[in-house]
């Protein structure tokens, strides 16, 4: 699969997202010649539209190395890629409304705390109160995560975007990779602006990449949803840290510009041939509900804007990362699940040492690209038994 | 949410709207009007059904003329909504508004977008400073509260909407301070390949020179050929500074009432990914419509200044139009039917349009006055500079989505309303390419704010 | 904020009898019924109408039509209401907007639920 000597070749990235960037950087960054395919503008769909959470807390326990790995590079951003992508290591805090809510917390970190990972902290009543004051009495603790965070998901894709460019990485925007097809060791794209070969190639194309895969005939079942966020109108600081619910749909959070932002994987509807997310305001009414029932002082603020970013989901919930089972010099970064963006720095780095040939103690056997057939044959679980080991590096 | 299903909504009580609405009804559809002001008209015909007759008279015969198509309303059997501000329409028809705090949902088979023009930004120095308005809010003060500057007011931009508030003014005894006037010698010279038509359309153009000669007549201080408008002042406007015939003026006051004509307000039309084209005469997008206002979003119509800028006349002959394209499509009458009485509309809509290419061309907003030196506020409500927009460009921003995450360029409260225009003809500019390809804004719901109270349904 | 009003009724208009009182910033103004609260403020002398949220610069109504978002003000607790789409109404309770609207918070008295741990 992967071969030191990749080391002096030269690697084409489709898909300029947070994925195809930060894997393009991180090759660069080791003399790599790097060319990205963005089929729009690079941060055009989810990488530079979702809710900008910085988050290890709730994640499946086989993206937790990779999530733990990615969030040291959120903190050292600025001294890497010279911007911090509006950074805030501001925690991140998931409520429990009812006892029986915080029990479901209690057994979540006692699973992890078995498992080696104590990112997870279980928190009562007035440490939540003391986090974050103004939200609504009946909140009885919830899981705190002090190193998350969040950051601007635009801002954060330009600064990659920039670094990349500044280490001779090369991007075409509006250029749409169309075939792929390998032909004597060369991968060769055709787009709407011509054909680019080189001998790797890294398929980061988000909700995209399914039916590139397809065409070398490694299907995966991935399909794209659109989901909505609201941005408020301004309002004086309130909340400090991001939130979660455990029992409703719930991401929260407000930018140092007052604006608050909610989401929380709320479904809208997708337009897919059009590449669009379509928003549906009159489902937004639940999610508007949590909020006011949460901090009942917002309920005069005003809904300035919704939107809908284009996400890949996959069977598992999982991602697919890592080397192609069909072909050679073909790797695979897409179907982060709505849950992409965090990943992003450590993912592309992780992806650029298989690339390379490079050791690392953090596994992609939970995401690799053929699972799913072998998964036909056992329980949904048995990808989340697979639990990986505790990282160290 | 209550989801009612009816034959047609129209957005917007104003020339089009209203006279879409009473023909449906007519041609026997089940009608709901909605619109945001608390009674019929719009904004030419902004308060006609309030105003007292000594103000009707002051302000003209054109407006006096929106008091039929009130009372035609009124006497139909349209629902007309007032105090409904809508914040969404689908592309299945679907229309959602905040009516006295509650939500509504309506279900329709047709819509009909008649919310007409705003004015074209007028991206100068200092013109975030409070004492500077649109010629337009004047007039709608006028119009709606019978108010009129307090002290010599100065008038500045071109187009006849300046034009004439200033002859309303005149007659309402207003002092006006000076007309600074951007329109050169070239515009005319620009304009004369249309002064045909404009002959053809004399009372128009009758009305129009009538209208200017009041006004010299009045002895105001005009100024032709202005360049260079500057509005000067810390906490308010005190004055207004430009060069005319090669002179530099100041010329004190504390209100500056700006206006370079009218633009389509394509919210609505944006919002549901409808073909927009930039029109290289008016200087704006406008929808791509075919004969009957149908965008290319079935069963979403567009009547009116929406579609592009002609007036309220052809604007009420479009809602006719509109309604005729919609009765068909619903099959109340048939496509001879609809033709026929089509036919005489057409007429009717040409001749109110023919003075129209006159005006675009010796009207023609001034680049300098669209495309700003690099202090001049573009977005007003996120405060983002000319300069600032030109270096995001040099950052790779490529068009105006990319402006409102680079840096908030189009992110306020107005949702690209008054920098839309001017984000995309800056960024054109920087980057030598033209408007049409840097496109527009995209525009997402909600298209009028609501509150997270009141999409929770409290 | 100016005492000298920048608009006032056009003379030749017979002055409507009905009128409301309203506050604004906690000053009381007699105004005429039936116009929006934009135009009465600016017929009683406000000239100022907020401050933005970026750089806390004076901004008054720019448009009348509510397109512009400039003429928004709090009325009766609620913030960001644009004033020249609502008409004056007695007893109303107008406030500007300085910089990001405050809306504060009414901490309950709290049931703490005990919780073991």
């Amino acid at each position: 699969m992967s071969d030191s000597r990749q080391r002096q070749g030269d690697v084409l990235v489709i898909g300029g997202g947070i994925h195809g960037l930060s894997t393009a950087f991180h090759l660069a960054q080791r003399g790599v010649k790097v060319t990205v395919l963005e089929a729009d503008y690079c941060g055009r769909h989810a990488s530079g539209v979702n809710a900008g959470g910085v988050r290890t807390l709730g994640r499946h326990t086989p993206e937790i190395p990779l999530a733990l790995s990615s969030r040291q590079l959120w903190h050292e951003m600025k001294g890497v890629l010279g911007d911090d992508g509006g950074f805030v290591p501001s925690g991140q805090l998931k409520l429990a409304e009812s006892l029986a809510e915080l029990e479901e917390c209690r057994q979540r970190v006692a699973q992890l705390q078995a498992l080696g990972f104590s990112h997870e902290v279980l928190i009562d009543q007035q440490q939540v109160f003391e986090i974050i004051p103004t939200v609504a009495r009946h909140v009885v603790g919830g899981i705190w995560v002090k190193d998350d965070g969040f950051a601007v998901p635009y801002k954060t894709v330009t600064a990659f975007r920039l670094a990349a460019q500044k280490l001779g990485v090369l991007v075409h925007e509006t250029t749409p990779a169309q075939r792929i097809e390998q032909t004597d060791s060369q991968w060769r794209v055709t787009t709407a602006r011509g054909v680019y070969t080189a001998e790797h190639l890294v398929v980061t194309a988000g909700a995209w990449a399914g039916e590139l895969a397809a065409q070398i005939g490694e299907p995966v079942p991935v399909h794209p949803e659109g989901l909505m966020l609201m941005v408020t109108h301004r309002v004086a600081p309130f909340c400090a840290p991001v939130l979660g619910a455990t029992g409703r749909s719930l991401s929260f959070k407000q930018f140092a510009n007052g604006t608050v932002v909610i989401g929380g994987k709320l479904m809208g509807s997708l337009d897919f041939p059009a590449r669009h997310g379509e928003v549906d305001m009159t489902r937004l009414g639940t999610s508007a509900r949590t909020v006011t029932d949460l901090f009942p002082h917002l309920k005069n603020l005003g809904v300035n804007r919704v939107w809908a970013g284009v996400e890949a989901f996959t069977a598992d919930d999982l991602p697919v990362i890592g080397a192609s089972r069909k072909a050679s010099n073909l790797s695979y970064s897409f179907g982060f699940c709505g849950s992409g963006f965090q990943m992003g720095p450590g993912t592309g780095k992780r992806l650029a040492q298989q690339i390379l040939g490079e050791h690392s103690d953090i596994s992609l056997d939970a995401f690799a690209v053929d699972r799913f057939e072998k998964a036909a044959l056992l329980t949904p679980l048995s990808a989340l038994k697979t639990a990986t080991s505790i990282p160290h590096h | 949410m209550n989801l009612e299903t009816v034959d047609v909504v129209v957005i917007g009580a104003g020339a089009a709207g209203m006279s879409a609405a009473a023909e449906l009804a007519r041609l026997g559809l089940q009608v709901v009007l909605l619109d945001e002001q608390g009674s019929p008209g719009g904004q030419i015909y902004r308060g006609i059904t309030l105003a007292p007759l000594s103000r009707r008279d002051m302000l003209g015969p054109d407006y006096a003329h929106g008091n039929q198509l009130a009372q035609a309303l009124a006497s139909s059997s349209v629902r007309y909504e007032k105090g409904a501000a809508v914040w969404q329409v689908t592309r299945d028809h679907q229309v959602s508004y905040l009516r006295e705090g509650r939500l509504h949902t309506l279900q329709a088979k047709a819509v009909l977008l008649a919310t007409g023009a705003m004015e074209r930004p007028f991206p100068i120095s200092g013109w975030t400073l409070p004492g500077v308005m649109s010629a337009g809010a004047a007039q709608i003060l006028l119009k709606s509260a019978g108010l009129a500057p307090n002290e010599p007011v100065v008038l500045a931009g071109c187009g006849p909407l300046l034009y004439l508030l200033g002859w309303q003014y005149l007659r309402a005894g207003v002092p006006i301070k000076a007309l600074v006037d951007t329109t050169r010698p070239e515009d005319y010279w620009r304009a004369r390949r249309h002064l045909f038509a404009a002959l053809r359309a004399w009372p128009y153009l009758r009305k129009g020179l009538e209208l200017m000669r009041s006004l010299r007549s009045a002895g105001i201080a005009h100024y032709t050929g202005a360049e260079h408008l500057a509005v000067e002042g810390d906490e308010a406007a005190t004055a207004l500074t430009f060069t005319a015939a090669g002179k530099t003026q100041q010329v004190a006051t504390r209100c500056v009432l700006l206006h370079q004509g009218v633009v389509p307000n394509i919210q609505f039309s944006q919002s549901l990914r409808a073909r927009h084209e930039w029109d290289a005469d008016q200087l704006c997008f406008s929808p791509v419509v075919d004969p009957w206002g149908e965008l290319d979003v079935p069963g979403v119509y567009v009547a009116g200044d929406g579609a592009g800028i002609g007036g309220a006349l052809a604007a009420a002959v479009q809602g006719q139009l509109a309604a005729l394209g919609i009765a068909s499509r619903l099959g109340s009458i048939n496509t001879a039917q609809r033709d026929h009485q089509a036919e005489p509309l057409r007429a009717k809509l040409e001749s109110n349009l023919r003075i129209r290419p006159f005006l675009d061309a010796l009207y023609q907003p001034k680049e300098e006055n669209r495309i700003p030196a690099d202090d001049v506020m573009v977005c007003r409500c996120e405060e983002v500079t000319a300069g600032d927009l030109r270096g995001f460009v040099a950052l790779g921003c490529a068009g105006p989505n990319q402006a409102k995450s680079f840096g908030r360029c189009g992110m306020g409260p107005c949702q690209g309303r008054l920098c839309g225009l001017t984000v995309t003809e800056v960024i054109a500019k920087a980057r030598g390419v033209s408007a049409s390809e840097v496109g527009y804004y995209r525009i997402r719901p909600p298209i009028k704010p609501i509150t997270l109270g009141e999409l929770a349904g409290e | 904020m100016r005492t000298d009003p920048l608009f006032q009724p056009v003379a030749s208009e017979v002055r409507s009898t009905r009128t409301v009182s309203l506050t604004f910033n906690d000053k009381t103004f007699s105004v005429p019924a039936g116009i929006s609260v934009a135009a009465a403020l600016l017929m009683s002398g406000v000239n100022r109408f907020r401050a933005t949220p970026v750089s806390e610069s004076p901004r008054a109504p720019y448009c009348m039509m509510g397109v512009c978002f400039e003429c928004l003000v709090e009325i009766d607790g609620v913030p960001n209401r644009q004033s020249c789409l609502i008409d004056v109404a007695d007893g109303m309770r107008i406030h500007s907007q300085e910089g990001a609207r405050d809306l504060v918070y009414q901490p309950v008295n709290v049931l703490a639920v005990e919780v073991q741990s």
